[in-house]
């Protein structure tokens, strides 16, 4: 620490640990990229199961399915990709050294796309599930065809979702604190590690979405004749 | 590993500042993102952990004096032996070399100012601490009684103990382990000092790498799985309900998939310690260093594809069964290789024995029984026989104390001057060495005997004729008791009394010991540059530093 001086000026954001920006960079984004791996054995341990119990109860596993509203999950697949760009963009205007506003707007409009997804998850799916009663546990009403493994299906889904959308919020904590770090002139054209592998983080909670969005919607086919 | 810091000697040696008295008060400690000091938060908390464990065991082996059971309700010795298990393998075992050692070690070893992520190594102990006090209150306010296995669907749907919360904090302690696996992995790739390349680190490093890749691939798998468990225990959902089509092996194949693997985190880096301390005390460099190395990453790949050989009587299809025994005899192999490569470097080394090779060596004849007797759990034939009885107690204590204990008080011996800066009395840490030895041999070996014979484990009652060997087994455990307190005793009396240390007590290669003991709260005044390969010990007969 004593010596911070012979390293010269660095960036707000050196750590005292490391020798040279770029290694704390590198570190960085090695951290990240081995967090990502322990999300999907954290996922993954919650896909087995589902695959597994939809190979037992298939016929349970497609009825479940069709309970669900397929024109939202669509809609939030839609607003969850395109989250991504505006995040991408958000990286790209700070590494190309713009005005923190641009950045700072792509960000929020990252927010926004976020919360949109989670709104229209809570308003437009779960509160209609409560509704209907089929939410195992809390609200559970349902009396059509295979009961028990549709109970699973449901189970499956609430649980899943549910870590996905836990993961979004996380997601929007992070994006806060970055729109708050870009306002106080934290990033640079040299430093911008932060946005990046928070963005490495949010393109994740996308994929995993993307993985759930068929398995979950989608299966056993929803249209006449298919 | 002598390395260009030579005039490393002495500014701050002869100012006395170092992590520990750097500054003083207790926020000092619970605020501090020095690794060294976390590595000290771990020590403590673990210690605590493992005399409740500890008791819990004294108590188990206690009551097991008669035939019919000397002091408990069968119900009560439930929840003796799983609290044992619980506390011992999440609060002590899993976390106790890496998050000690490890913590304090690798930046030392590889030649940094500290890990990757100071502050989410903080975070990490606090996670732990969190679980292990649910942990504590769930036990104290009542037990829990499933065994460490959680299997439902007792678990789930018939125990009326203090399950969700257990499960809580071993689920919230995982993020622990996951935490300080991310940050040792980053450290360990981007924080080398120049010059040490993968193959001059030391082998306590390559071990410690392979525990990470672990932490980080298999501590995943429980959390969700217990966090399944929980929800399922709460909502009554039926995911591991077979009245609803739930799957009760679909739990256990969760769980093993990452508690096999978690064996092999409680005990690499005790294979790592054992690479130092041998080297060390043979005056030689490891031999066949590159494949000690690998061994070490060979175990942690092959353990995650073994997890289902703790299956094979709970109804798994045969044929699985036939892969995962073939698989589990591979394993053997990169631990044979450690184990012959450790006995090559005795040969022809000019040994001496203090305590820390006293643990050692113990651990090279103990781990052995362990792992030999391992093999005799893997054929299915004979797992047939032995699942469930005493011979698997026997045989995973052999592994686990055995091994990962004693790995774990050479460990601290080896590096308590360095830690320290204070020497412990010699004398007493052989004398504690040999009780250890001796009360960790009467206390299981005779379990191999009633294991064998069909005595079955996690019973509060047995039939008469293996009360003698049973009472052997208790005695053996009031020893190795009085084995483990010895050290508690005069290593926290060292600390104010013990000689000064010097940096290098015991003429050891290694950066660690080219720094102060105890080493300033940056680890090395320069960065240090390495120029040698791990070991490079003058040539076999070589002078004694």
């Amino acid at each position: 620490m004593s010596d911070l001086a012979a390293h010269g000026a660095h960036p707000p954001g050196f750590a005292h640990q490391f020798e040279t920006v770029a290694q704390q960079r590198e570190a960085g984004q090695l951290g990240m990229w081995v967090f990502l791996v322990t999300e999907i054995l954290f996922f993954g341990g919650m896909f087995t199961s589902y695959i597994i119990y939809r190979s037992l109860h298939l016929e349970s596993f497609i009825t479940g399915s069709h309970l669900l509203k397929v024109q939202f999950g669509a809609t939030n697949t839609a607003v969850l990709i395109f989250s991504s760009l505006t995040m991408a963009l958000a990286i790209r205007s700070a590494q190309t050294g713009k005005s923190k506003g641009q950045t700072i707007m792509w960000l929020i409009l990252t927010m926004i796309l976020g919360a949109a997804f989670i709104g229209i998850k809570l308003r437009y799916e779960w509160y209609a599930d409560y509704v209907e009663g089929i939410i195992p546990g809390v609200n559970w009403a349902y009396g059509g065809a295979h009961a028990p493994g549709v109970k699973m299906f449901m189970c499956f889904y609430f649980f899943m979702t549910g870590l996905h959308a836990l993961h979004m919020v996380v997601g929007l904590g992070i994006l806060t604190v970055l729109v708050i770090m870009t306002a106080r002139n934290r990033f640079s054209s040299e430093y911008y590690s932060p946005l990046e592998i928070s963005g490495l983080y949010w393109h994740f909670v996308d994929i995993v979405w993307i993985f759930l969005f068929p398995l979950l919607y989608l299966i056993g086919g929803r249209y006449p004749g298919s | 590993m002598s390395t260009a810091i030579a005039d490393l000697h002495d500014s701050s040696a002869e100012s006395g500042v170092n992590y520990l008295n750097a500054n003083y008060g207790i926020k000092s400690w619970l605020l501090t993102f020095d690794h060294k000091r976390i590595g000290l938060l771990y020590l403590v908390s673990i210690t605590i952990m493992f005399i409740v464990g500890g008791m819990a065991a004294v108590l188990m082996r206690l009551h097991l004096v008669e035939p019919q059971g000397a002091l408990f309700e069968p119900e009560t010795y439930n929840k003796l032996f799983s609290t044992h298990g619980i506390i011992m393998v999440f609060f002590f075992l899993v976390p106790s070399i890496p998050a000690t050692l490890g913590n304090f070690l690798i930046p030392l070893m590889i030649g940094a100012r500290d890990v990757a992520f100071p502050k989410l190594n903080l975070l990490s102990w606090y996670i732990f601490i969190t679980g292990a006090a649910l942990a504590l209150y769930a036990t104290l306010s009542g037990g829990v009684d499933t065994g460490w296995t959680f299997y439902p669907p007792y678990s789930a749907a018939y125990s009326h103990t203090n399950v969700t919360i257990v499960a809580l904090g071993v689920f919230i302690a995982g993020f622990s382990s996951i935490l300080t696996g991310l940050n040792f992995i980053v450290t360990i790739h981007k924080m080398r000092a120049p010059g040490m390349t993968w193959f001059r680190l030391p082998l306590f490093i390559w071990a410690m790498y392979a525990t990470s890749l672990i932490f980080v691939l298999g501590t995943p798998v429980i959390a969700i799985t217990l966090f399944l468990l929980g929800l399922e225990r709460i909502l009554h959902v039926g995911i591991f309900d077979p009245a609803v089509g739930g799957d009760p092996l679909l739990f256990q194949h969760l769980f093993w998939f990452y508690s096999h693997p978690a064996v092999y985190i409680m005990i690499l880096p005790g294979m790592g310690v054992m690479s130092e301390i041998i080297t060390c005390f043979s005056r030689k460099r490891v031999f066949g260093y590159e494949f000690v190395a690998l061994a070490s990453i060979a175990i942690a790949v092959l353990g995650f594809l073994v997890w289902a050989h703790h299956m094979f009587v709970a109804g798994m299809s045969i044929y699985a069964g036939l892969v995962f025994s073939v698989l589990s005899f591979l394993v053997a192999i990169p631990s044979a290789v450690k184990v012959f490569n450790w006995t090559a470097t005795l040969y022809k080394g000019s040994i001496s024995y203090e305590a820390p090779m006293l643990y050692a060596l113990g651990f090279i004849g103990l781990f052995t029984i362990g792992g030999l007797t391992g093999l005799f759990l893997a054929s299915l034939a004979t797992d047939v026989h032995l699942n469930g009885t005493y011979f698997i107690v026997a045989h995973f204590h052999y592994v686990m104390v055995g091994g990962a204990v004693m790995a774990f008080m050479g460990g601290i011996h080896f590096w308590w001057p360095k830690i320290t800066g204070r020497l412990y009395p010699d004398y007493w840490a052989r004398i504690a060495a040999a009780i250890v030895f001796v009360g960790f041999n009467l206390t299981f070996f005779p379990q191999f005997i009633l294991g064998y014979a069909g005595m079955p484990r996690r019973y509060a009652i047995y039939p008469a004729e293996f009360q003698v060997l049973n009472v052997m087994s208790s005695a053996g455990a009031s020893i190795l008791g009085v084995g483990y307190l010895i050290p508690l005793i005069y290593l926290t009396w060292s600390m104010r009394y013990g000689k000064p240390a010097g940096r290098n007590p015991w003429g050891a290669k290694g950066l660690e010991w080219t720094t102060l003991s105890p080493p300033p709260t940056e680890n090395f005044e320069e960065i240090p540059i390495v120029t040698e390969d791990a070991y490079e010990y003058p040539v076999a007969g070589g002078n004694r530093v």
